[in-house]
């Protein structure tokens, strides 16, 4: 165990799991199986994963964060979407409503939220999502000294030597991408989805909508269309995936495929002990849209690396039976160390 | 929302501005200082000069985009300098601050690395990428000194309205009126993927694509263009038609993205049809036959922004 090891990580310098809840059995595997920080929203456009048959009311939060509290983890709510023209008030009382739960923290993006957060509840812990697009450590600064945001959550552009400097010139904590499906584009960036179908994370709260998404056959294969634009073919023998806009085949100069990136999922196991070493404070994993039974594996997964690598960070390895139960639940069942690696890009 | 007949509009509200967006594409050196010197004789107010894309683009330095500044100062221009759209280096930075630093031109910030060099010290503009959805955070970005602020190109027309509406204190608004739309950034290049290279050695294979790579779809469909780190839509976001309605909106400047080819009458159309002197819909017909690719104005009407609204003819 980590106490009766000479080399084990200081508790402080231990890095927090981070994991995804749409559901309420999806938090409450989560927290069973060994999560730090459950995150979650509001069934409305206030948060980054707004689909049908998600998320929380205030009934299933309360039940959440009690569970969660019993247990030792925390409920991060996250109102990461950008306030809209006709609607910007609706944050403000999210932010309320969050506070009045009880979250531990709420996860916000726009400048104009925190502003308000800050002012009218001082002791609400505020993480930086991914969607505030900050990616230098001047940045997260600004939003340190106009906010006092605890964390920031990196966008997944950065390589590790890149994230390393930003660590070490800023007071706020850094969360980082662990693992889950990889966004190409900055996160709070890109309005692709947007442009094919009206709705963004930006404006609405997700990428490529699924009543967007209309499936057809054609002489050509099976087709996804989203938005009515064409995404990808697929012949008899390969596995339909899901028509994310970024992920889609499409022809450069006469060239079919992925211009953008293949449908690949973001796995950082390997990075964990450096990750740790640099003054990471937590590993988020995405997929609040996935099943329970994905939140359950992953956690586990990452419990067991997480704590390999607290317990004894000199003889860190990725085991193989770790790797093999991600790859049955990664996106494509492909894995990628994402911009973390300098080639990728 | 009633916005009344063109005619009304026009001899009603102050004269729209028109801006040269900064150049989004990477131009032999050559082709850029030839551009601009013809710019100095464009009919637009205001020229936003640098690179905003890529660090790796060096053709020009930052001593190079002040002496383009400066002569097009001379010949009446408001010059600003755009800061990078994503900054991932201690380079990135150290660009930031000679641009900070100098105290000739007007800085567009791009991102909030950007502004924590501006706020409260040097009044700047708010660009499009920050992100500015509703009038509380305009006012947040207003308050740290932000004099004008650019519309994210997601924001429809009734959006950027209830916008200025609510907003109480004097500051400019721009849209972006023509070219391709700069939807999405990345660290990763897409174009250098294309040519089987990564980044770091990309060989820069931008400088092929002066308006960017053509992206289709497998039935055939123009759909986006990669330019770099940026990914662009095919279409071209067009305006034009939609003058009334922007000064409805309380937009004061209208912004023109350059492409590589007939800007010089792109901005005449526009300039000409400010003015009246040129009949709306002869004008869009005319820009319609300059454009790249075929036009879009899907945001603008509140639609996905692929999709074309042609506007009743106005006579």
């Amino acid at each position: 165990m980590a106490a009766l090891s000479p080399q084990a990580t200081p508790s402080s310098a231990r890095m927090r799991l981070v994991c995804p809840a749409g559901t309420l059995p999806a938090l409450k595997v989560a927290v069973d199986e060994g999560a730090d920080d459950v995150y979650l929203g509001f069934k409305d456009q206030t948060n980054a994963r707004n689909f049908a048959g998600l998320n929380f009311n205030d009934a299933t939060i309360r039940e959440g964060i009690a569970y969660a509290h019993r247990k030792g983890a925390q409920v991060l709510i996250a109102l990461n979407t950008y306030p809209q023209p006709h609607n910007w008030r609706n944050w403000r009382a999210a932010v309320d409503r969050a506070a009045e739960v009880g979250a531990d923290a709420i996860i916000v993006a726009d400048a104009g939220v925190l502003r308000y957060a800050c002012k009218t509840h001082p002791n609400l812990r505020l993480h930086l999502s991914v969607q505030g697009s900050a990616t230098s450590h001047e940045a997260i600064n600004f939003y340190y000294e106009h906010f006092g945001i605890h964390r920031a959550v990196l966008p997944r552009v950065l390589a590790v030597e890149q994230a390393e400097k930003v660590i070490a010139r800023t007071p706020v904590e850094i969360e980082v991408f662990g693992f889950g499906s990889l966004s190409i584009m900055v996160e709070g960036r890109c309005a692709l989805s947007s442009y094919a179908t009206g709705e963004s994370p930006n404006t609405h709260g997700g990428c490529s909508p699924a009543k967007a998404i209309r499936w057809q056959t054609s002489s050509a294969g099976m087709e996804s269309r989203l938005g009515g634009v064409l995404i990808d073919r697929f012949a008899d023998n390969e596995h339909p995936g899901y028509p994310t806009l970024c992920r889609g085949r499409f022809r450069v100069n006469g060239d079919v495929y992925y211009p953008f990136e293949e449908p690949t999922s973001l796995n950082t196991l390997e990075l964990l002990q450096p990750l740790q070493a640099m003054g990471v404070k937590a590993i988020k994993i995405e997929g609040r849209q996935r099943s329970p039974a994905y939140v359950e594996a992953v956690t586990r997964v990452w419990r067991a690396a997480l704590n390999h690598c607290a317990a004894e960070p000199q003889h860190y390895h990725v085991k193989p039976e770790w790797q093999n139960a991600l790859a049955q639940i990664s996106e494509g069942h492909q894995c990628t160390l994402g911009a973390y690696h300098r080639p990728w890009r | 929302m009633h916005f009344g007949c063109l005619s009304q509009a026009l001899a009603m509200s102050a004269p729209l501005k028109l801006t040269l967006g900064p150049l989004l594409y990477f131009w032999p050196r050559d082709s850029v200082l030839s551009f601009y010197k013809e710019v100095a004789n464009w009919p637009v107010d205001t020229v936003y000069l640098g690179e905003t894309v890529c660090s790796r683009r060096r053709e020009l330095r930052l001593k190079d985009w002040i002496t383009i500044g400066e002569a097009l100062q001379a010949m009446g221009k408001e010059v600003v300098l755009s800061t990078f759209e994503l900054i991932e280096t201690d380079a990135d930075l150290r660009l930031l601050q000679s641009l900070v630093n100098q105290s000739l031109f007007r800085v567009e910030a791009n991102d909030m690395s950007a502004v924590s060099r501006l706020a409260g010290r040097i009044p700047f503009i708010a660009g499009p990428f920050l992100n500015i959805y509703n009038s509380d955070t305009l006012a947040f970005f207003a308050e740290q000194g932000a004099t004008r602020w650019v519309a994210n190109v997601e924001l429809a027309r009734d959006g950027i309205a209830a916008i200025t509406a609510e907003t109480p204190f004097s500051i400019e608004t721009e849209v972006f009126a023509y070219g391709r739309l700069p939807l999405a950034v990345s660290a990763r290049c897409f174009t250098a993927r294309y040519h089987n290279l990564t980044k770091d050695h990309c060989e820069f294979r931008c400088l092929n694509y002066p308006d960017g790579l053509l992206v289709e779809t497998q039935d055939d469909q123009s759909f986006l263009v990669m330019n770099g780190v940026q990914t662009q839509s095919a279409g071209v976001h067009n305006l034009l038609p939609e003058l009334a309605e922007l000064r409805a909106v309380e937009a004061t400047h209208l912004r023109l993205s350059p492409q590589s080819r007939h800007m010089a009458e792109v901005v005449t159309l526009f300039a000409q049809t400010l003015a009246g002197t040129f009949n709306p819909t002869w004008a869009n017909q005319e820009l319609t036959a300059l454009m790249p690719d075929a036009p879009c104005n899907g945001y603008w009407m509140g639609k996905p922004g692929i999709t074309y609204t042609e506007k009743e003819r106005v006579l």
